[in-house]
């Protein structure tokens, strides 16, 4: 029954609020999405808070992705000790870099002053919640080796039960408790992407490698020019 | 030729008196709000000095603007792959600590303090951390020079000025200083706009204004760095960049900009001008001395019936060409060409031009009086502040081009002394008018425009109509919330 709660019933409406609030928010408060720098406040703390941290954990989560989309190719690394030891190595280096930068983080908003004024509580709640996911799977990169493998075989088939609308806990209602609470802390983490700055994961500028470099914006149509209308740098 | 419009300014710097009137009605109306206090749209800074932010003329510190590359013109600051790369972190941001930290005072102690010997003081809090605090800096710090020769020295542009021509020229008893009014200059190759990763800033197509779309930025904070006048302020309480908006809802309602309006010099003008938009970037890309004469001539005649023909192609307005052709900007920057853009070297191509300030560099004290007159022409070398300090500041370090202005207004200062005092000889004023390229005609022309120019000739804005129809559809009042941007709803920062 609780395995139901834990991997079935919270996942679905983590994703449910993440998706609903995330989109609402998106069209009716566009205003609210932003990373909500603090940089201006506070400059040296945060080079050594955000740089490591956002750069671990992107390569973390790239690892937690792809197994997920390209399920045979992450098969294939892992058909090879020395590339799987690599991707070992290369995972508890990323996941220390980013305890690393999130401990600098929580010091700067507690210690430095003016960040501190500028933090909301929700910041608080997301700074520790992801303090705490972290903190989990690097645990679990330490005590439990070759994660990288069995997560190809419990989380895997897992997560794509759940998108397949088929949802079964049996892959992952054995797995010990440590990893369990990873699991569903990381869906808390989806469900608090509309109640936080997190959101603005979704808007990283890629469009900027392509987008003209001036920008025209009428507020009617004339002649021949769109609304948005560049001039050079395409 | 693609004609587009754009509405633009003169600052005549010898009117300038540095009263910061201007600075108080745009911060009265725009950035009175919490994230903004430490924001001067507009300021003025003393030169020479460091400015505000401090040093904020220093690209090798900000990295703000264009460099050539490959005769193309490409951002100082970094490529488009850089900018997602530094996203986490820019290297080259200006902190609060080059602005400064902005405070208020606990001006309840003046009323609640005991009866005692002493006067009450009000204590300074900060307006970020709500705590008390020394105060170490402000917006106009060196406001004066604040009597000493320091910040006069940490000028950037000196580095144009030879050994000699420090030591002589920034001696403290010979110090001459002057004002530089500055507000964003709504340029036509905008650094701001170009470095920002999530596209959030554009020009408004039908006046060139630049704005930062509040929905769309992410506050990546490029655009602050992007800037090299620092006229992009990032808001950390609701997380958005916030820049001048030349007070568009004023003018789509006649009335000029809050600092053009209040301004007590009346050294401020405002008027569109008609450009070829296809020129932008060849224009940003020729070299340092030929800078100005390539904005000027973005700039076109508005009165060519071509270019008539072509703006109305584009949807400009029989209005918006009639302002044009009454605009005294283009007098200013075309026809007599005595204001000059700030920093051209920057190459953002700026809107915003200043007539240079003969007055504190000619002038001198004889025997107690004030003498603004005396041999000039053979003394161009020796100016109070020397003229490589103004081709540095506004042309490239082009000094002809500084040249020019100061010979026409010092023309026009003795063309108009010989008629009003009438203690010039016509030989020497016709002397004068001839080595200064000028006639009587243009020389009263400036005369006027400087002097005796009415509020509607010096704000020429054509109707934009755009009130009536906003006022159609709702009361315009509704859209005057707390982040003074047009929002109906009330804003709050991301949570
Ligand atoms: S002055 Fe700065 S903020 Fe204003 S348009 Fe130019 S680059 Fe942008
Ligand atoms: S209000 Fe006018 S005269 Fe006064 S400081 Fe501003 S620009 Fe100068």
């Amino acid at each position: 029954m609780s395995d139901t709660v834990y991997f079935i019933a919270f996942p679905y409406l983590a994703l449910f609020a993440a998706l609903g609030g995330g989109l609402y928010r998106y069209y009716k408060h566009r205003f609210t999405y932003s990373s909500v720098s603090s940089q201006l406040l506070e400059n040296r703390m945060l080079f050594w808070g955000s740089v490591p941290w956002h750069y671990g954990i992107i390569l973390i989560l790239l690892a937690h992705i792809v197994p997920l989309v390209a399920t045979p190719f992450w098969i294939w690394l892992h058909a090879d000790p020395t590339r799987i030891l690599l991707l070992e190595v290369i995972g508890s280096a990323m996941g220390f870099l980013a305890i690393l930068g999130m401990a600098a983080l929580i010091l700067r908003r507690l210690f430095s002053l003016k960040p501190r004024h500028a933090t909301s509580i929700m910041d608080w709640v997301l700074l520790i919640d992801l303090a705490f996911q972290i903190a989990l799977g690097f645990y679990i990169t330490l005590y439990y080796r070759w994660g990288s493998s069995w997560y190809l075989f419990t989380a895997t088939p897992w997560i794509r039960s759940l998108a397949a609308l088929n949802p079964r806990v049996d892959f992952v209602n054995e797995l010990p408790p440590v990893v369990q609470l990873h699991f569903v802390n990381g869906f808390l983490v989806i469900a608090l992407i509309p109640f936080t700055r997190l959101g603005h994961l979704f808007t990283v500028p890629v469009t900027y490698l392509w987008r003209p470099f001036q920008v025209f914006i009428w507020s009617r149509k004339k002649n021949g020019y769109n609304e948005t209308g560049g001039i050079y740098g395409k | 030729m693609d004609i587009r419009a754009q509405v633009s300014m003169v600052f005549h710097l010898d009117k300038c008196i540095g009263c910061h009137t201007c600075s108080i009605a745009c911060k009265n109306i725009w950035t009175p709000r919490r994230g903004t206090e430490y924001m001067w749209w507009n300021n003025v800074e003393t030169k020479p000095g460091t400015g505000y932010p401090t040093l904020w003329e220093d690209q090798g510190k900000y990295r703000g603007g264009w460099a050539v590359h490959k005769g193309k013109p490409k951002l100082k600051l970094q490529g488009r792959a850089g900018a997602l790369a530094n996203i986490f972190f820019n290297p080259y941001l200006p902190t609060m600590g080059d602005y400064y930290e902005p405070w208020t005072y606990h001006y309840e102690d003046l009323a609640n303090a005991p009866e005692g010997d002493d006067q009450p003081v009000a204590t300074p809090v900060s307006e970020i951390t709500g705590r008390d605090m020394e105060i170490e800096a402000g917006p106009n710090w060196d406001d004066d020079l604040s009597g000493s020769y320091i910040y006069a020295e940490s000028d950037p542009n000196r580095l144009a000025l030879t050994p000699e021509e420090r030591e002589v020229s920034f001696r403290m008893e010979r110090l001459a200083f002057f004002y530089l009014p500055r507000i964003c200059n709504h340029c036509l190759n905008p650094g701001c706009l170009a470095a920002c990763p999530a596209g959030a800033i554009y020009k408004r197509g039908m006046d060139g204004i630049v704005l930062v779309s509040q929905d769309k930025c992410r506050a990546w904070r490029m655009c602050i760095s992007g800037c090299p006048y620092k006229k992009v302020y990032y808001n950390w309480a609701t997380g958005k960049s916030e820049k001048c908006i030349l007070c568009y809802p004023r003018q789509e309602t006649q009335q000029p900009p809050a600092c053009f309006h209040a301004c007590v010099g009346r050294i401020r003008y405002l008027g569109l001008v008609l450009y070829d938009a296809k020129m932008i970037e060849a224009a940003a890309s020729v070299p340092d001395h030929e800078l100005v004469s390539a904005h000027r001539d973005i700039i076109k005649d508005p009165f060519d019936p071509e270019v008539i023909a072509r703006a109305k192609e584009n949807g400009i307005s029989d209005h918006m060409i009639k302002a044009a052709q009454s605009s005294p900007v283009y007098k200013f920057v075309k026809e007599w060409r005595i204001a000059l853009p700030l920093h051209p070297e920057f190459r953002t191509l700026p809107m915003l031009f200043y007539v240079p300030p003969l007055l504190p560099v000619t002038a001198s004290m004889k025997d107690g009086i004030y003498e603004s007159t005396g041999e000039f022409f053979g003394s161009l070398e020796n100016l109070r502040v020397p003229l490589r300090y103004f081709a540095s500041l506004l042309a490239g370090g082009n000094e002809a081009e500084v040249e020019r202005s100061f010979k026409k207004l010092y023309a026009v200062r003795v063309y108009r002394r010989a008629q009003t005092a009438g203690d010039i000889s016509q030989k020497e004023v016709s002397r004068v008018l001839e080595a200064a390229d000028t006639s009587p005609e243009e020389v009263e022309a400036i005369y006027k425009m400087s002097s005796l120019a009415s509020y509607e000739e010096r704000f020429v804005m054509p109707p934009f109509m755009r009130e009536a129809a906003i006022e159609a559809e709702e009361e315009p009042s509704r859209r005057k919330t707390d982040a003074g941007a047009g929002f109906i709803s009330k804003l709050r920062r991301g949570i």
